[in-house]
């Protein structure tokens, strides 16, 4: 993708699907190669890249082959490149087609897979300040997710430290499964940075496959990969609890990206039932894990893993008891539904309109901060 | 649950005129010395010698130490102060009589051959916790069924085991654990489906397993709570190993029992798996059909624990989408999250009719029991 692609690419002045009233909180950009990061490292790491041959390492994560079906929308791929490596390709089908008012880009870049903690802060910060430079100072309506590297919550700090003052980053972004349940008293400094940042913990489905994606073991196929997803999603959201990151930042909102939500339900039930049984052994839990949960975490929508026909889909929000965590989002590039029906028809106005505006405003206060005062009632 | 809370007085269910099929009751040795009798003393040797040889830092308990006792109900302590499951006349007064029992099914779980890395030494346990399900709990009593362990690490082994035991007609089911050295699906386990299926026994999967892997994707969780909860997740992930790999498609007949890890989860992980087989089709040019007619078809699930939502209709929802002929009433005895018959389904808005399937009539059926 050459300077002048992005350069002339002017946003669509038509409204779109949604006319602006809609907020994206889950868009998919990709590093194209780490030449385009060389910029942003410092001369160690550029050195390093030069010599060690960095740009000829392959950075795609495991869980996500690029050109699996559901990782790249035919009619969403850019003429050239891989998908969403092309801002044009993104304004046109992401933002203008659906009439987004703003779109919060999530990178999953291989560096936080690496083992060595230092080159993973270095690129990380690359990749952040190149989302800064390439994507976010070229359309008003983008936002994102700060890259963490995850190997160590120092590093994470100091980057959040970095970009907190640039508000167009609106929470940071980690991998649904790591090295350590994510509730680890480990991670605490960043959880710490982000709640006085009015940063959410955005965490994406995806592993840096430290262990196997489940208990079972090693599964063959990406299917089933990414089926399970769901349950290192499950098993985070128990984490968080149990060792009580919400009772000690009680500002702090987590968003479950790209993580379906059909498992919500079951999993509140049986969290609370467990909970009853055993809660000696996590006395500052005091309240149902559903009702820390309803309060603390937020899931976006797409994929929609609860059939959208006969009901079922209406039941499970129901089940989930609450209104207000369900945000918006296409997933784009990412394959889970055809022409522009994101947001299932059978849900009622009301809570089409908190899923698409209200639900991501109340999340992100970045958002609201930078949010038109008609949307942002 | 072991809460001092005084329960109304309900009919018992032989009262009401049901009868159960108990799909979980958990047998123990009183000590280990229980077992020698049915083990070669080379391996009576190596068990007093080297032991316990396991894939986690405890050799000989969980590292997540429970909320009671042996993981008991505190009420379920032989008089003489013996292991809870371990006394087989305590356990026919305090269970089998008292809840109605007409048939139960033993999951025995200490002292596992499945879990040992020796997997010779795991096959001479598996054998003997057999020969000591038969000898010391079937002799006793005549409603008590048994399941085939078998070291699922060495499946030549395991298949022996298997066709030693078939004709042994108290033995009801082959038991595997759901967490092994590699997901279920993978060929390397298929001649243990294969002996199962030419034995007309179906596969019983409680929850647990030593393989190896961390209880989530992400390593160990540090309480109880995750560790009891990461069972369904588990389950899933079985599931999704069992369909993708195509088991069902290669052994039609073969029929699974999920023991313990709940059930309401099931038709949310049927949606995922179909919708998203949807983009993965190519990948999985074996599966004939949409993932979740496998699952209907061949899996089935113990009710114990049952869910609990705040809005009891919500459980008479899940049945409704599993399915009442999918589900076997199972308590747990002795543990501390038994599941009491007077109690445990009075929430689900079943008819007599439903609740007499899933208290019995269906495990009778999948099991044969007459």
């Amino acid at each position: 993708m050459s300077k002048e692609t992005i350069a002339n690419a002017t946003p669509s002045r038509t409204p779109g699907l949604f006319g602006g009233e809609a907020i994206d909180c889950d868009v998919h950009i990709a590093v194209p190669s780490m030449n385009v990061l060389v910029p942003y490292l410092d001369d160690y790491w550029r050195e390093a890249v030069e010599t060690r041959g960095l740009e000829r390492h392959k950075m795609n994560v495991t869980g996500q082959p690029p050109n699996a079906p559901i990782f790249a929308r035919p009619d969403w791929r850019p003429s050239q490149g891989e998908p969403g490596t092309d801002l044009a390709t993104l304004q046109l089908r992401a933002l203008d087609a659906f009439g987004t008012r703003f779109a919060i880009l999530n990178c999953m870049y291989g560096a936080q897979a690496l083992h060595h903690e230092d080159m993973s802060a270095a690129l990380c910060g690359a990749v952040n300040e190149w989302i800064a430079r390439e994507w976010l100072d070229r359309d008003p309506r983008l936002r994102a997710s700060i890259v963490l590297p995850i190997q160590n919550p120092d590093n994470c700090v100091k980057e959040i430290e970095k970009r907190a003052g640039d508000k167009r980053f609106v929470q940071v972004l980690l991998p649904a499964m790591g090295e350590m349940t994510l509730g680890r008293r480990y991670y605490w400094p960043i959880y710490e940075a982000c709640e006085r940042h009015g940063l959410p913990v955005g965490v994406h489905a995806g592993s840096t496959y430290r262990f196997a994606p489940a208990s079972t073991g090693w599964p063959s196929y990406a299917f089933e990969d990414y089926v399970v997803q769901a349950g290192g999603f499950e098993n985070q959201l128990l984490s968080l609890v149990a060792e009580g990151v919400f009772a000690k930042y009680p500002a702090l909102k987590v968003v479950f990206m790209e993580s379906g939500f059909a498992w919500l339900p079951p999993f509140l039930w049986r969290a609370n039932k467990t909970w009853r049984g055993v809660r000696a052994e996590t006395p500052w839990v005091k309240q149902d894990p559903a009702i820390i949960i309803r309060e603390h975490v937020r899931v976006t929508l797409q994929p929609v893993d609860a059939p959208v026909d006969g009901g079922k889909l209406e039941r499970v929000i129901e089940q989930i008891g609450s209104d207000d965590m369900l945000l918006f989002s296409t997933d784009f590039p990412h394959w889970h539904f055809e022409g522009l029906d994101a947001l299932p028809d059978s849900l009622s106005p009301a809570l089409k309109k908190k899923i698409l505006l209200e639900n991501p405003l109340a999340t992100y206060s970045r958002l609201r901060d930078s949010a038109p005062k008609e949307i942002r009632q | 649950m072991n809460v001092n809370v005084p329960l109304p007085k309900q009919e018992t269910p032989a009262e009401q005129g049901l009868s159960i099929v108990d799909c979980d009751i958990h047998p123990a040795p009183k000590s280990v010395e229980e077992l020698f009798p049915f083990m070669a003393k080379r391996w009576q040797e190596h068990l007093k010698t080297y032991g316990s040889h396991v894939r986690q830092g405890l050799a000989d308990a969980l590292a997540h130490p429970r909320m009671t006792p042996d993981v008991a109900r505190v009420d379920a302590w032989p008089d003489d102060g013996s292991t809870p499951g371990s006394d087989p006349e305590f356990m026919r007064r305090h269970h089998l009589d008292a809840n109605g029992v007409e048939y139960g099914i033993l999951i025995p779980l200490g002292r596992s051959g499945s879990h040992q890395r020796n997997l010779d030494y795991g096959t001479a346990l598996c054998s003997a916790v057999n020969d000591w399900q038969i000898q010391k709990y079937c002799e006793f009593d005549k409603r008590i069924r048994a399941s085939i362990t078998v070291a699922q690490e060495d499946p030549a082994a395991a298949v022996a085991e298997i066709n030693k035991r078939a004709k042994e007609k108290r033995f009801v089911q082959v038991m595997i654990p759901p967490r092994a050295v590699e997901p279920l699906g993978k060929r390397r386990y298929w001649p243990i489906f294969e002996a199962a299926v030419a034995n007309k026994l179906p596969i019983g999967l409680h929850l647990g397993g030593m393989g190896g892997h961390p209880s989530t994707g992400s390593g160990m969780g540090s309480y109880y709570i995750e560790e009891h909860t990461s069972n369904v997740q588990t389950m899933q992930s079985l599931i999704t190993s069992l369909v993708i790999e195509g088991v069902f498609e290669e052994f039609p007949s073969l029929k699974i029992l999920l023991i313990e890890g709940g059930f309401a989860w099931e038709p949310a992980l049927n949606w995922r798996l179909d919708k998203h087989w949807q983009r993965f089709k190519s990948e999985v040019p074996h599966l004939k059909r949409a993932p979740s007619e496998y699952v209907r078809e061949h899996i089935r699930f113990t009710t114990q624990p049952i869910d609990e939502p705040d809005n009891p209709r919500d459980l008479r929802h899940i049945i409704d989408w599993v399915g009442v002929d999918r589900l076997f009433f199972s308590t747990d005895y002795p543990h501390w999250d038994f599941d009491d018959p007077r109690y445990a389904l009075n929430n689900a808005g079943l008819s007599v009719a439903e609740k007499k399937q899933i208290m019995s009539g269906n495990a009778k059926a999948f099991y044969g029991l007459q």
